[in-house]
């Protein structure tokens, strides 16, 4: 896949001084979802904003399909839908005409079909001649989407499109971005959920502290996280784990109270019955059965804290 | 040059405005009014006639001055202040829009906007006072100048405004002295020749006179220095807000 957006070293020191953005590097491929995952602050609405000309860069570059975002602004901005994390919407618009507008404004010639086939999709066709200010919150995001959309961009930004929106609408987002990914729409969306990494994107990048972390693979990420551990604790202290059930995923505790079995939550065989009637068979009693999962937060809280302290 | 851009931003703030076109037309046509009603029956029948015409008419470009000035700052700069306060801007600036693409629809749809009420006020006063206007063409050149500069002005006001006090300040404090002391309702020749002199200053004075000089053929200054007085005025708020682009103060973080 042909890279779509690609940021080289990119700076932002704010007014103040403070250094938002310490030299992020970011390649985006052609129609993939990015999920850029980071905590308050981290710096994602402000790459988003240097990316699409909200705020200006202090040094570093940032090109869209090989066009420069400051020396070929028209050709790069043509290609960016931004979905801003704040609603941003004028009260008394019109939802149709608000949007209309929008193409407008990148330059694209009046195409109602194309507004309608938006406004549907996006389940706003029963309020096209409403107000803004008549909306639900959840809708008037969605007239925010459909407003980075009316220029049918090739790059759409969705900052934090789900935060403080119910888990019904959240499940509606999702679906709307696997749609618009089907139509080979490439995606960035920043988001502090991790279920919300897992469930729609392609990668995954951790931002912390105006860093790019890591960027990974999801499934690769998920394999390396999808660990979990199996605590079967002994009513008797043994020292050490009987012949018969020796294995690399099994090991004893440091003092010989519990077996700590690892597994892959996402095999097909995950042993744990052949394990405990293993267990059973060698004589040994069990008090109790625990189960740890290593996740994305651990990873995630890991890679900050390893941050914070650099 | 983006157009469809342009006559986007153009149509959408002239909707604005013509959603809400009752108001914007009541106050000025009712203010108008008051002003015959006050300086040109009650006062103008105690002075006979200035430069040749009746009082009543004399006040007629003044007057139609005032509120195109007043109505093409307030436009600009609530048109482009609006969007700045509520953050709707962050579409323009992501937009493939340049400055000047920006600037030629907020500041045309003031500008028109501005232009309608003048001309509104203008048919206003032909049912007060008898009066002709000897260079049609001018005085409509001098109106759509006027309603440009001065939308130019109120979009750098916006632009600079933290907030609706400052976007009231600049009008109050600066542009409405200036105009009534322009020579709005009275001949600068009719003042003392100190108040002539500092009147010189004053860049209000020479648009009123120039534009006085489109209805009755007579001027407080020579048209020309009119003409590049208001040009300058139009060049200097142009260059001002291809600065405020460049450097994107107060629009970009
Ligand atoms: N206009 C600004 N002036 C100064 N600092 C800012 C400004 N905007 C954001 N910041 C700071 O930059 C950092 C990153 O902010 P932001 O990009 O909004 O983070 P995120 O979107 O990841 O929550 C934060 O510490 C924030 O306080
Ligand atoms: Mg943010």
């Amino acid at each position: 896949m042909p890279t779509i957006l690609d940021v080289q070293n990119l700076r932002k020191a704010y007014a103040d001084g403070f250094e938002a953005l310490k030299g992020v590097n970011l390649q985006i491929e052609e129609g993939e979802i990015l999920a850029l995952l980071g905590p308050n602050g981290a710096g994602k609405t402000t790459l988003i904003s240097t990316v699409c000309g909200i705020t200006t860069a202090t040094s570093g570059s940032v090109t869209v399909a090989g066009h420069d975002i400051f020396k070929d602004f028209r050709a790069a901005r043509t290609l960016i839908g931004l979905v801003p994390q704040e609603i941003n919407l004028e009260p008394f618009e019109r939802v149709r005409s608000t949007v209309k507008f929008s193409r407008g404004l990148f330059g694209k010639a009046a195409d109602p079909a194309l507004i309608e086939k938006i406004l549907r999709q996006l389940s706003l066709w029963d309020k096209r001649d409403n107000q803004i200010r008549e909306l639900s919150g959840g809708m008037k995001r969605r007239v925010l989407i459909a407003k980075a959309l009316a220029h049918e961009p090739r790059v759409l930004f969705l900052d934090e499109p789900t935060a403080g929106v119910d888990v019904e609408l959240r499940r509606d987002m999702w679906e709307i971005v696997a749609e618009l990914k089907r139509d080979g729409v490439t995606i960035i969306l920043t988001t502090h959920y991790i279920e919300e990494a897992e469930a729609i994107a392609d990668r995954i990048g951790i931002i912390a502290a105006g860093e790019i972390l890591l960027v990974e693979d999801k499934e690769k990420l998920m394999k390396r996280m999808g660990k979990k551990e199996l605590e079967v604790q002994l009513t008797t202290k043994i020292d050490e784990i009987p012949a018969s059930l020796k294995s690399d995923a099994l090991r004893l505790n440091h003092n010989g109270t519990a077996l700590i079995y690892t597994y892959d939550t996402r095999s097909e065989r995950t042993g744990i019955t052949k394990l405990l009637s293993e267990v059973a068979a060698a004589g040994l009693v069990l008090s109790d059965v625990v189960t740890r999962q290593s996740s994305l937060e651990d990873i995630f809280v890991d890679l900050v804290h390893e941050g914070d302290a650099a | 040059m983006n157009w469809t851009a342009i006559k986007s931003i153009y149509v959408f703030e002239m909707a604005r405005f013509f959603r809400t076109m009752a108001q914007s037309f009541i106050s000025p046509v009712l203010s108008t009014s008051l002003y015959f009603v006050v300086f040109g029956a009650a006062i103008g029948s105690r002075i006979d006639q200035v430069e040749g015409v009746s009082y009543g008419a004399f006040i007629v470009p003044g007057l139609i001055m005032l509120s195109v000035i007043t109505q093409s700052i307030s436009n600009a700069s609530f048109g482009i202040y609006f969007p700045k306060f509520i953050g709707t801007i962050f579409e323009l600036l992501s937009a493939p829009v340049n400055f000047l693409e920006i600037v030629m629809g907020y500041v045309g749809a003031a500008a028109t906007k501005a232009l309608f009420i003048g001309v509104i006020i203008l048919f206003t006063a032909f049912l007060f006072v008898d009066f002709e206007i000897q260079h049609p063409l001018a005085m409509v050149g001098f109106l759509v100048l006027t309603c440009i500069s001065f939308a130019l002005m109120g979009f750098i006001i916006g632009i600079w405004a933290g907030n609706f006090e400052q976007l009231q300040l600049v009008p109050l404090l600066i542009v409405t002295p200036l105009v009534f002391l322009g020579g709005s309702f009275y001949s600068i020749s009719m003042l003392q020749p100190v108040w002539q002199v500092i009147s010189h200053f004053n860049p209000v004075v020479y648009l009123i006179s120039g534009f006085r000089w489109s209805f009755f053929g007579t001027a407080d200054v020579p048209i020309g220095i009119s003409l590049l007085a208001i040009a300058g005025f139009t060049g200097l708020c142009l260059a001002v807000i291809w600065w405020i682009f460049r450097t994107g103060w107060r629009i970009r973080e």
